[in-house]
């Protein structure tokens, strides 16, 4: 257990130690020396939950299971590799004159900051800490993405700032419903922790529940970026640090789906309908099919991008949403890969912009001839995250088909029809940049891939072969989700 | 359900839950600003009115934190944050004219309506009361929105997203006697650091687009153009 406190303590004391000696010149590294020692406790703790299962702290705020303690190490680990990008990135928008120290001081630590809010949206097992935590993470990105000061991100900080504080306030309202459900059946003390209410789930009001539901759908939707709530989403990623876009798109919108998951299991739990299952399904396969078309439409490589991941988001929602033990697993692996996939390809998305020196899709052009490893890497990443095999999100994609074939066989030609509108609005865009000409003004700049090459190769490892403690915690997790065991 | 019969404390919340909607309402239709963030203030008063009344009546003593808290925060710092910037802008003597202000006002009554008609089902495990209160909450939580979209000033969007949050706060006292104390400061942080940070995008909008009027702030879209 003393793992699980190193793993929120050492983002609170890298917060502090930035706010003091943020403005040094070597605040990068020490930003990745902080995630490194954090993704080392969060080894820590997986091992201890290999060896012993779940755990549960001795005051019941903290709660390790499968489900949410591969989610820790991959939030710790797409952290770390960030974090390694971010150093010399943020060293050359310095260098360029779009950031100061104070705001690179301002960065560090938010960047801190939002890592022990995610740190705490998964590890914590009380349903009212996760929404704090959840809202805190928007608050710690705020700034975060206004940190240019353009009257752009500013409109965007803005938009966010209100879109997804009013979004989640809906996620409040349902968590205060569930513990009103809650106090009628049992003790007053522990009625919001989620051991607790899993366990009398069957006691709690369904009507109270489903309608909570609702709200925490909306809520916590908004920061999954379904659509219709996803405006925020696009503006955020395009306009902040690319960075924050890696850990935007990688870790928080999963988490945010984690928070969803976990209320559905108590939902589910309660009432014999599957009303929060349907509702899944149908925002999940809007936001999917929606998403795909939008991604022909767009402009901007980081708007591309996000757009992608609206549109995974949909698929993971849809495949929870399903709800049986084939499509659990799928989206469960589905979150991971995608997570990989996409924040290497926000990587390389950046060092893209900053060859180009700029964002537009029709100013980046020829990037392998310039600087042929980011081409390359934009291009695998590309073909990893549209679903080509082997790479992981082909395989959990086509178990996601699968499972929909078994479940629901009449909306497969959707999934299809949407796989394919959104590969070829990734591959129009996507060609003209890699290959062709060089503009004369395209300079190759310092650039370090390391992060993208090793994303990309875990993400090739699990396209072939899941490694058995991982496909351990997904079927554990999968029933303790779905309620039995895959394939 | 005669109101009568019922005993005070009970009689107590439900005027309570009354005024509050009432304040709601009165924020809809105003185009002052300060008078909007009075207004404003005074729901903050009322809850804090209800939360030391609940803490009264069930002599709960972590009541009396947050309503010294809800004090704090609603009534005093935040009216106070936002004011200080109405008068900075010189805004002060500014009228929004509200466009359609009937239709928006038919609209608040009618979702006061539907949030009864959603929670209805309470009703099977509760009393009505408790239905009261609640829709009471979930109704001040949409005008809330509903003030954010009718309104174009950036103040009066903090003003309605601090209402929502009112909403919310008055649900969590009335229906479960407030939220467990780690929870309930985890609120009031939150809340805290996000008037701090309007307070900061105040000063960025200012400078970036000389006004806070946001439909101002137009640059981005949804698809390229």
């Amino acid at each position: 257990m003393i793992a699980a406190y190193l793993v929120l303590l050492i983002p609170s004391v890298g917060i502090l130690v930035f706010v003091l000696t943020g403005h040094k010149t070597d605040t990068g590294k020490l930003n990745v020396r902080f995630n490194a020692i954090c993704l080392l406790a969060t080894t820590w703790l997986a091992i201890n939950v290999l060896n012993q299962g779940t755990i549960l702290s001795s005051g019941k705020a903290f709660l390790i299971d499968p489900f949410n303690v591969y989610l820790i190490v991959l939030t710790a680990f797409v952290g770390l590799t960030t974090s390694i990008f971010s150093a010399p990135y943020m060293a050359h928008e310095k260098e360029l004159g779009k950031l100061t120290d104070k705001r690179l001081k301002l960065y560090y630590s938010m960047y801190q900051g939002f890592m022990l809010a995610m740190y705490l949206v998964l590890t914590t097992n009380n349903m009212g800490v996760m929404w704090v935590a959840m809202e805190g993470a928007t608050l710690a990105t705020v700034l975060l993405v206004s940190l240019y000061r353009t009257p752009e991100s500013i409109e965007a900080a803005w938009k966010y700032f209100i879109l997804c504080g009013v979004g989640i306030a809906q996620a409040l309202f349902g968590t205060i419903l569930l513990y009103y459900a809650a106090v009628q059946v049992g003790d007053v003390e522990n009625s919001l922790l989620w051991s607790v209410l899993y366990e009398n789930a069957n006691k709690l009001n369904p009507e109270i529940l489903e309608i909570a539901f609702v709200f925490m759908l909306i809520g916590y939707g908004t920061k999954i970026g379904l659509v219709p709530l996803h405006n925020w989403l696009p503006d955020a990623h395009s306009e902040g640090p690319t960075p924050m876009s890696a850990v935007l798109s990688g870790l928080l919108l999963n988490d945010a789906l984690y928070a969803v998951v976990r209320n559905k299991m108590l939902v589910d739990g309660a009432s014999h309908s599957n009303m929060a299952g349907l509702l899944m399904m149908g925002f999940g396969l809007l936001s999917f099919l929606v998403a795909a078309f939008f991604l022909h439409r767009q402009k901007d490589i980081k708007r591309l991008f996000s757009y992608s991941s609206i549109e995974h988001m949909g698929m993971m929602t849809f495949a929870f949403g399903i709800g049986s033990s084939l499509s659990t697993f799928a989206a469960l692996l589905h979150m991971t890969v995608h997570s990989l996939t996409k924040s290497a390809i926000f990587v390389t998305v950046g060092h893209a912009a900053q060859v180009a020196g700029s964002q537009r899709i029709d100013n980046i052009r020829g990037l392998i001839k310039t600087q042929p490893r980011i081409g390359w890497g934009l291009l695998i990443g590309t073909i990893a995250i549209a679903g080509f095999p082997p790479f992981g999100v082909f395989t959990s994609e086509f178990l996601v088909l699968l499972a929909t074939m078994h479940s629901y066989p009449w909306l497969t030609p959707l999934l299809l029809l949407g796989i394919g509108i959104a590969f070829a609005g990734l591959f129009r865009h996507i060609q003209p940049m890699v290959y062709g000409d060089k503009p004369e003004s395209q300079m190759p700049v310092k650039a370090n891939l390391w992060p993208v090459m090793i994303h990309l190769a875990l993400v090739l490892w699990l396209g072939l072969a899941i490694p058995g403690f991982l496909a351990n915690w997904f079927s554990q997790a999968t029933i303790l989700i779905s309620g039995s065991t895959p394939l | 359900m005669n109101i009568g019969h019922q005993d005070f404390y009970t009689q107590a919340i439900l005027s309570m839950a009354a005024l509050v909607g009432l304040t709601s309402f009165l924020m809809l239709g105003q185009g002052r600003l300060l008078r909007l963030i009075f207004v404003f203030a005074l729901q903050g008063f009322l809850l804090t009115l209800t939360t030391a009344l609940t803490a009264y009546s069930l002599d709960n003593h972590h009541l009396y934190i947050s309503a010294a808290l809800t004090l704090a925060l609603k009534v005093m710092f935040i009216p106070w944050m936002l004011r200080r910037q109405v008068l900075l802008m010189n805004m002060h003597r500014d009228i929004e004219a509200l466009k359609n202000n009937t239709a928006v006002m038919m609209g608040g009554a009618s979702l006061m309506v539907f949030s009864y008609y959603v929670l209805h089902p309470i009703v099977q495990t509760s009393s009505t009361i408790m239905l009261n209160a609640l829709a009471v909450s979930l109704s001040v939580v949409l005008l809330g929105m509903l003030l954010m979209i009718s309104h174009r000033q950036a103040v009066a969007h903090v003003v309605g997203f601090m209402s929502i949050e009112n909403g919310l706060f008055f649900a969590a006292i009335v229906a479960t006697n407030g939220m467990p104390m780690v929870v309930e400061l985890g609120v009031a942080f939150d809340v805290l650091v996000a008037a701090v940070l309007f307070g900061i995008f105040f000063f960025h909008i200012r400078t970036s687009i000389d006004s806070l009027d946001v439909d101002r702030l137009n640059r981005l879209h949804e698809v390229d153009k």
